[in-house]
């Protein structure tokens, strides 16, 4: 048995489940189509400002210039004559931003509350079921909103705003997953080493429930970023922070003298969330081993 | 002279159900002598399992409640050690081997990470020297390239070399006791009997003692010097395997004997192709006064059905509780 083995071993490849999920991934067509988008609007977004130095607040030329018409606004300009093209290159980072850590605090927030309740289960499990059921009920978007006038509307209240309306599908998902891998063998086999509680909730069972919890964080995203859009139409962001959204609901009351000053920035929130959540579903095939044969 | 590490005495442990409270092990005691085997046999049910994980103090509770008895390591009450202590203990002193060996390993590390997190817990070694144990536990039980495998995964391994893996894993800290629960129940008969020969040659060198549960008479006579017959949550017979073996007092452990298969005798009337014991093992909540094996025993006497049997001396190192003992005695 030695001798076969030692002979096989050397031509076995070591691939880690993570490389394994990248391979999968970039077989995904419509995935690489979405990560080459986000790179794209990554890139445009950060080295942009760079390169096409216009303020998006100033006044460039003549209100209401319709694209294409002046070498100077070669997208347009909107009903005060601000560059549309500068407003989507500046606004990009907002947005971004905003729906990353909206992202980040919900999975924070979604992940430690699922976690303990489905780890610990009985008198927390439902406490914290509870409380979680509360946070469902609410209308997010009209939470958000009253969350954001309470406080001072910059973008870390909207980032947080965003992310405490929004993490009860985390934890659900979250509980989920610790509900069924807390029975599994290789917990006990990892007692029965001498690993406490919290040991096994970070270290034994949440890398094994990540792959689900990736998908829904690329989604989670997607979703931020479209709320962002949604409370800055409403007026309920930075105003002295260009954002796509803010682009959006400045211009709203002139969308038919000029459609440009709001298509443009609507295509942009269009074309990222398009691209989170093609990665989203990219990652999906790639990490769930059911979905693999396809 | 050699040195008792693990002592249970009426160990009592109990599930709350649907249908009322059902205990699961009733007045079980034992004891293991430091470098000797310890078989514990029985059906499906009859509280094998649960009396390694009440010795590793991992009963589920709730529903499980530990309801009476002592387990004392080296002199040490187990029962009354508070988590912290048994963490130090598990894995340290008290390890265990899992059932399935593809499912008691997590997907998601390498081998080697999870041999190293035995002893970075117990031993703090620093990234570098848990790995070289890695390997050098690979080495031991036998895992050719060592080196190499401390980098792959589990599902890159077969069963047999996983069972392994679960050996280096609980000897990496060197314990006193090893709890193998049906360490090759999952296995070829070939891989099985590599599995028996790797634990029996670290048993000799490290001077482990080992608490082996099996359904297996096979792999009792293989292994063990000592050995506990479990049903329905009581010891119905133990002593030395030998002993027990040649001249089963129990009608249960006989008929768990001659349920072993025999390759080279010929079917006979008495001995047909495959035995096997009629019935199954009772509902625990539905047990009533007498033995709990009298409906499927087959020298049932009508006392069995009311009164549970007392265990009695019926060797200088045997015992067994039956009330067919009695009767034959004193017929003879």
């Amino acid at each position: 048995m030695a001798a076969v083995d030692d002979t096989t071993i050397q031509t076995l490849k070591v691939e880690s489940p993570a490389r394994e999920a990248w391979r999968m991934f970039l077989r995904n067509k419509s995935a690489i189509v979405g990560l080459v988008l986000l790179t794209i609007i990554i890139v445009v977004t950060f080295l942009g400002p760079l390169v096409y130095v216009i303020d998006p607040f100033d006044v460039a030329w003549a209100p209401f210039t319709p694209p294409g018409e002046e070498a100077t606004v070669p997208w347009g300009t909107d009903y005060l004559g601000r560059d549309v093209l500068a407003g989507i290159i500046n606004g990009g980072a907002a947005t971004l931003a905003v729906g990353a850590s909206a992202a980040l605090i919900t999975i924070v927030i979604g992940v430690t509350i699922g976690a303990f309740a489905g780890f610990y289960g009985g008198f927390v499990d439902e406490a914290l079921m509870r409380v979680t059921e509360f946070f469902q009920v609410l209308p997010p978007l009209l939470f958000a909103m009253v969350l954001v006038s309470l406080f001072s509307p910059t973008l870390t209240t909207v980032a947080i705003a965003i992310g405490v309306v929004s993490w009860t599908q985390t934890a659900r998902l979250t509980r989920a997953e610790f509900l069924k891998i807390k029975q599994l063998e290789y917990v006990t086999a990892a007692r029965s080493i001498g690993a406490g509680n919290s040991r096994i909730i970070w270290k034994v069972i949440l890398p094994n429930a990540l792959p689900p919890l990736i998908v829904s964080a690329t989604l989670i995203v997607g979703v931020a970023i479209l709320f962002e859009a949604g409370l800055s139409f409403l007026g309920l962001s930075d105003p002295n922070i260009m954002s796509w959204g803010l682009m959006i609901g400045s211009s709203r009351e002139y969308i038919i003298d000029s459609w440009w000053a709001v298509t443009f920035p609507g295509a942009a929130i269009f074309l990222t969330v398009l691209s989170v959540s093609l990665i989203g579903d990219g990652l999906n095939d790639a990490l769930n081993p059911r979905l693999r044969e396809r | 002279m050699t040195e008792t590490v693990l002592e249970v005495e009426n160990l009592q442990v109990e599930f709350k159900t649907r249908n009322g409270i059902a205990r699961v092990l009733n007045d079980v005691g034992f004891s293991v002598q430091r470098g000797q085997t310890l078989g514990i046999v029985g059906e499906s049910g009859c509280g094998k399992s649960m009396t390694a994980l009440s010795i590793m103090g991992l009963v589920p509770t709730p529903p499980g409640r530990i309801a009476g008895g002592q387990i004392r390591y080296l002199g040490e009450d187990l029962l009354a050690a508070s988590e912290s202590r048994m963490r130090d203990l598990r894995g340290n002193e008290v390890s265990m081997i899992f059932q399935e060996p593809m499912t008691s390993l997590n997907p998601v590390f390498t081998v080697g990470e999870q041999i190293a997190e035995s002893v970075r817990l117990h031993e703090g070694l620093n990234k570098r020297d848990a790995r070289d144990r890695a390997v050098e536990m690979l080495k031991a039980v036998g895992i050719p390239a060592a080196e190499r495998r401390v980098r792959e995964y589990p599902h890159q391994l077969s069963g047999g070399m996983r069972q392994r893996v679960m050996i280096a894993m609980a000897l990496a800290c060197r314990p006193s006791i090893l709890i193998a629960d049906e360490p090759t129940t999952a296995l070829d008969v070939t891989v099985q009997a590599q599995i028996f020969d790797l634990l029996k040659e670290l048993q000799e060198s490290t001077q482990t003692a080992i608490i082996m549960i099996t359904h297996d008479m096979g792999a009792v006579a293989e292994m063990t010097e000592r050995v506990l017959v479990m049903y329905a949550g009581r010891v119905v017979e133990d002593g030395l395997t030998t002993e027990i073996l040649t001249n089963p007092k129990h009608p249960y452990t006989k008929g768990l004997i001659s349920c072993v298969p025999h390759l080279e005798a010929e079917p006979k009337p008495e001995r047909p192709p495959l035995t096997e014991i009629p019935g199954v093992v009772p509902s625990l909540t539905e047990l009533g006064t007498g033995c709990p094996f009298a409906p499927r025993c087959n020298e049932v006497l009508p006392k069995c059905r009311s009164d549970m049997p007392v265990t009695e001396q019926t060797g200088p190192d045997h015992r067994a509780a039956c009330w067919a003992l009695d009767a034959k005695g004193a017929a003879a």
